[in-house]
């Protein structure tokens, strides 16, 4: 292999690699939230150092490819999507890592009926981020459309997850404790689709050049009216550069 | 003129006068066949840059739009090469009048042996440009000053061009060549031999330039030609595989051969 292609490769399996922690991490913190598995949330907590020196690993890594080898077209924009969805990993590990604290304070209390539901919306955004991944790592452009349109059955189930903890909260106002970790577990899930959404838009701009969408062009299930923060979540859509023209 | 997907010329809609029309053109020299059949419209007032492996036709081509390889006995251009609709290799035109209308700086700074004054009056002497000593006088200067050497130099003008820097001495070689008052600037990768910062000189005076001339520059720096072309063409084995503008080359090429080619993958 000669000119960027081994560095690019390199960099792809740099990032294939992170995905695979940041998959794994999540995956063992919804595992340590239904088991109420204590030891396994800590390990969690402890791998998630490693999601942190990766993304600088890929940082030094897409520098040296920019200094060195000035890529043009769509090796420059393996390197600049590597870069983003780096960033975006740690992201994802961070809020496995804070799912997983939550899962810890959890699993002192009693067991509660909606961690069932939360789990099952986390393996949902599992699945998302995984395809995601697969998606980039393939440029398969027909996946990535997919996980961009199905990132609305994961703001459904939030939607009804969100309902459901309300419910229990005001049945019982004893249960307040467990239902509020379980909200900000879900919003942590929640977000976690839309980075996946963000990773399908990134293979779309490897692939075919074109800048992802604005961010209020992904599909979206309604908030439940009053009961949530506006949207800030997903990482900037629209932003990725596009070589400007010299013409004046 | 219909435009179609097969002609590469026609790829985008020209925002300038075209200054060239070429059509048909095939190089020869010898048995060697170093132009295929090839179709480009370039425009006025704009730069377009020429990039390509060595031997892939692009400095030969670049050396047809003024006749330049004329001089060597055993090239044979044929089709159709037209500046402003004229067919410049038609019998009756004079290829030196055509080289003050499109004027060359080359790869290697190449001062005449003279005063820097001389180098650049050599031109209009010639030509005839001028009437009076003043007249000269005032176009040397203006010359100077386009190409950006004018304040280096306005106290040295007997000095040899040849004791200049070689930023300094292709700047000069720029001055000359538009001292006769050129249409057309072809420049045969005239940085190669520069270091970065008389480069970044060079490039500004061509980002200058260009709204009074049309600019064509052959270049092996993939940067350079991002940076100073509004529209790029990618030669390969003598044919012009790809033309568009120049932020569409670099960012999303329709040829593989193009892609490899600005990422180093084979040249």
């Amino acid at each position: 292999m000669i000119g960027t292609d081994a560095e690019i490769r390199k960099l792809s399996n740099a990032i294939a690699e992170m995905g695979g922690v940041a998959e794994a991490n999540l995956s063992r913190a919804l595992d340590a939230l239904s088991r109420r598995d204590a030891a396994l949330a800590a390990e969690v907590i402890l791998d998630d150092k490693r999601l942190d020196r990766m993304e600088k690993q890929v940082d030094e890594q897409a520098v040296r490819i920019l200094m060195m080898r000035q890529p043009m077209a769509r090796d420059l924009r393996a390197v600049i999507s590597g870069l983003k969805i780096a960033s975006t990993l740690e992201r994802v590990g961070d809020m496995a890592k804070n799912t997983a604290k939550r899962a810890q304070i959890l699993a002192e209390g009693p067991a509660h009926r909606s961690i069932g539901p939360v789990v099952r919306m986390g393996r949902q955004s599992l699945q998302q981020l995984t395809q995601a991944l697969d998606a980039y790592a393939n440029g398969d452009l027909e996946l990535a459309r997919q996980v961009w349109r199905r990132d609305v059955e994961v703001d459904e189930l939030y939607n009804s997850v969100f309902r459901e903890l309300l419910t229990y909260m005001m049945e019982d106002p004893r249960t307040i404790g467990a239902c509020a970790q379980l909200m900000f577990v879900a919003k942590n899930i929640e977000r976690i689709g839309d980075h996946a959404t963000f990773i399908a838009e990134m293979t779309s701009y490897v692939v075919s050049a074109e800048a992802p969408p604005p961010a209020d062009e992904r599909p979206k299930a309604p908030l439940e009216a009053g009961f949530d923060e506006p949207e800030d979540s997903a990482p900037a859509s629209g932003a990725a550069p596009s070589v400007g023209s010299n013409a004046g | 003129m219909t435009l179609t997907m097969e002609n590469p010329a026609a790829q985008a809609a020209p925002r300038n006068d075209l200054k060239f029309a070429c059509r048909g053109v095939n190089v020869h020299y010898g048995d060697a066949h170093a132009i295929k059949d090839l179709a480009i419209d370039i425009e006025d007032r704009l730069v377009t840059a020429f990039i390509g492996p060595s031997g892939c036709g692009k400095s030969t081509f670049l050396r047809c739009l003024n006749r330049m390889n004329d001089t060597i006995s055993i090239c044979r251009v044929t089709g159709d090469l037209k500046l402003d609709g004229e067919d410049i290799y038609a019998p009756r035109v004079d290829p030196v009048q055509l080289r003050a209308r499109v004027g060359m700086v080359f790869q290697k700074p190449n001062p005449f042996p003279k005063s820097i004054y001389d180098n650049v009056a050599y031109g209009p002497r010639i030509h005839g440009l001028t009437s009076s000593r003043e007249e000269l006088d005032a176009l040397v200067e203006s010359s100077l000053t386009k190409a950006g050497l004018w304040g280096e130099v306005k106290d040295r003008l007997d000095k040899p061009g040849t004791g200049l820097s070689g930023g300094q001495q292709q700047r000069l070689c720029i001055a000359r060549a538009i001292a006769t008052k050129p249409e057309v600037l072809l420049m045969d990768e005239p940085c190669s031999a520069l270091d970065p910062i008389a480069t970044d000189r060079i490039e500004q005076l061509i980002g200058d330039l260009r709204s009074q001339f049309c600019i064509v520059i052959v270049t092996h720096s993939m940067q350079q030609a991002a940076r100073v072309s509004q529209k790029t063409a990618f030669f390969h084995l003598g044919h012009l595989v790809e033309y568009g503008d120049t932020a569409d080359i670099f960012n999303k090429p329709r040829d593989k051969r193009t892609e490899d080619y600005i990422n180093g993958r084979f040249g």
